[in-house]
């Protein structure tokens, strides 16, 4: 509990009497009176939200009229869903959704719990120093740029003097020429982005750990449980609540996955699987200028997703006590 | 207690020595490769140490106008970019902070609220554009002025700060400002050196912001030229046949690009992770 100012009425007593009884008739105008430092602080920051988080959410109206840059938000025509309408009824419409959820859903699959079983592994070291050691090369790759990270993958993967294919060659097998397979393109992305971000997301993991109490594992030993006993039954209820929180989330962002890497490592003849919505809304929205179709699809998007999270937070609110809210 | 170690602890070991291997390997390979001579990099002799060891291709990298322009863009961005971030995001978390501040609740919704629900890729750059930022430095430091969740971060730290501090600060004679800038950020610190962190790493790797928002090239940060050189192969030495001896230069020039825009990052990384770590903590506490 906060115990800031703890007596409100006290600073008010230079005010004159006039002011006094206007301030007690309003009490919020005595408030804002006495916040007036809090709130010039907080100015800044207010604005930054208002223009560039629901500056943009109000010009999500655009979906739904004819927008064009000469006219204007407000001269430019409604039409309705049409624009929706266009989108679901566009041949793009189906192999978009479908690659976007596919590779969404492939990510959660193994990128989920890929960090989960590396803080397993790293609690279970007993050297200290070794532990930090891992922990923190397996950081490293997080703070990697996507496009560095899709100029390593292109140029290992490359046909022509690229890492991966040498050792293919090496060991007696054919070359692959992964860039331009669009069967290939789900794989690199998954297994990328677990190469990028599994040490990163082990840090809430391992933080879950260190707060199981001790006293458990000596209870188990004493008990006869051995090492995987353990690790069932103590490790693993222990850090259920921060797996739960993380698996709602992760759901959540099914369909929000990362634009830069996508748009980096797809071609035109992998957009058969690697077209996902956000690099399609680029390329209409931005390349094209169809600036009201992009914003539907996105609002189309963004809806789903919202839902996605409630009812991922619904169910795991049903069936464990853990929840966002 | 005598420490016994089972099969279980080999595999263990085995299998962390590869995450080591994955995370570390990749650059160590492109460093080898973009210092050595082309003709062990043919014949595929090149794994772990350079051979026919040279600094040609970083003397090609640095000749090539775009990388150390767009280093120079890259630095500009980093450093007034965090300055702003920090400042923006560190009096709006203090406000936040304050419980029964007037419309305190109202204004931590609005912001919590925009971590589940944003306007998208369009209208943004519409506002952007409308503002008159695009291709200007502005676009490349307003629109990502506060991060919500690293604000989050700091309204988790800054609640943590004892109460009494603030108070005795006030009997002192501190006005809000000075308990602000006299007591509250000298003990952030911490918090402030890995939001900032955050921000300067965003900023540096960030790809998309500039895609959308910059036009002319003289403003291209050093990903964007990254991009053409590595991805999109835009090489001052790629005419003529691709293929053979040229592409195998070409990788090592590409490497070599790659290792200088990294390099920075590689190389302060082990001093300042715990840093980063840290921001992960405060960050999941809050869940």
């Amino acid at each position: 509990m906060s115990t800031y100012r703890a007596v409100p009425g006290k600073p008010q007593t230079r005010g004159t009497p006039a002011r006094k009884a206007k301030t007690a008739r309003y009490p919020w105008l005595r408030n804002l009176k006495r916040d007036k430092y809090l709130l010039l602080l907080f100015l800044p920051c207010l604005l930054y939200y208002l223009i560039f988080k629901y500056g943009p959410i109000f010009g999500i109206v655009i979906a739904f009229k004819n927008y064009s840059l000469f006219q204007g938000i407000w001269a430019s025509e409604w039409v309705g869903l049409k624009y929706f309408k266009l989108f679901i009824e566009s041949p793009d419409f189906f192999p978009v959704l479908r690659n976007t959820f596919l590779l969404g859903f492939y990510k959660l699959v193994f990128g989920f719990p890929a960090p989960i079983l590396l803080a397993l592994l790293i609690n279970e070291v007993r050297n200290a120093f070794l532990k930090r050691f891992v922990q923190t090369v397996s950081y490293l790759p997080h703070f990697i740029s996507n496009v560095i990270v899709a100029g390593i993958i292109v140029m290992f993967l490359s046909p022509t003097g690229g890492l991966v294919n040498h050792v293919l060659e090496a060991i007696g097998l054919n070359k692959i020429t992964f860039m331009v397979e669009p069967d290939w393109f789900r794989t690199i992305y998954v297994s990328s982005d677990i190469w990028q971000h599994i040490g990163w997301g082990t840090i809430i993991y391992l933080a879950a750990l260190s707060a199981v109490d001790p006293q458990l594992y000596e209870a188990s030993r004493i008990d006869g449980a051995n090492r995987w006993k353990q690790t069932l039954h103590i490790t693993l209820p222990g850090i259920a609540p921060a797996i739960v929180i993380i698996l709602i989330l992760d759901i959540g962002k099914i369909l929000e996955i990362g634009f830069e890497k996508v748009f980096l490592l797809a071609t035109p003849v992998t957009y058969g699987k690697a077209d996902i919505i956000s690099t399609y809304v680029y390329r209409v929205g931005l390349t094209n200028a169809n600036y009201s179709y992009a914003t539907a699809i996105d609002l189309f998007t963004g809806i789903i997703s919202f839902l996605f999270i409630l009812s991922a937070n619904w169910f795991s609110r049903r069936v464990s006590d853990n929840s966002l809210w | 207690m005598k420490q016994r170690y089972n099969w279980f602890d080999a595999l263990n070991a085995v299998l962390l020595t590869g995450v080591v291997i994955a995370c570390l390997y990749p650059f160590v390979y492109m460093l080898a490769v973009s210092v050595s001579g082309a003709g062990p990099i043919a014949e595929g002799k090149v794994w772990l140490f350079p051979k026919e060891f040279n600094l040609d291709m970083y003397r090609y990298v640095f000749q090539d106008g775009r990388i150390v322009s767009g280093y120079k863009n890259t630095l500009i961005y980093v450093t007034l970019g965090t300055a702003t971030c920090l400042l923006v995001t560190s009096l709006g978390a203090y406000s936040l902070s304050k419980r029964n501040m007037i419309l305190n609740k109202t204004f931590l919704l609005m912001v919590v609220f925009t971590m589940f629900f944003n306007g998208g890729m369009i209208p943004t750059y519409l506002v952007v554009r409308e503002l008159g930022l695009v291709n200007t430095i502005g676009a490349m430091i307003l629109p990502g002025a506060v991060a919500t969740w690293n604000l989050l971060i700091m309204v988790t730290f800054f609640r943590g700060i004892p109460q009494e501090l603030e108070e005795s600060g006030k009997l002192d004679g501190l006005s809000e400002m000075g308990i602000l800038f006299r007591i509250v950020l000298p003990l952030s610190k911490p918090v402030l050196a890995t939001i900032g962190l955050y921000y300067a790493v965003g900023i540096w790797n960030g790809f998309l912001g500039p895609l959308l928002y910059l036009r002319d090239h003289e403003l291209y940060p050093l990903q964007l030229h990254l991009r053409n050189i590595v991805l999109a192969g835009e090489l001052t030495s790629s005419e003529g046949p691709i293929g053979g001896e040229i592409t195998i230069v070409e990788n090592a020039l590409k490497y070599a690009a790659i290792m200088v825009s990294t390099l920075p990052i590689l190389l302060v990384y082990p001093f300042i992770q715990k840093y980063f770590v840290k921001g992960a903590m405060i960050g999941s506490v809050k869940g």
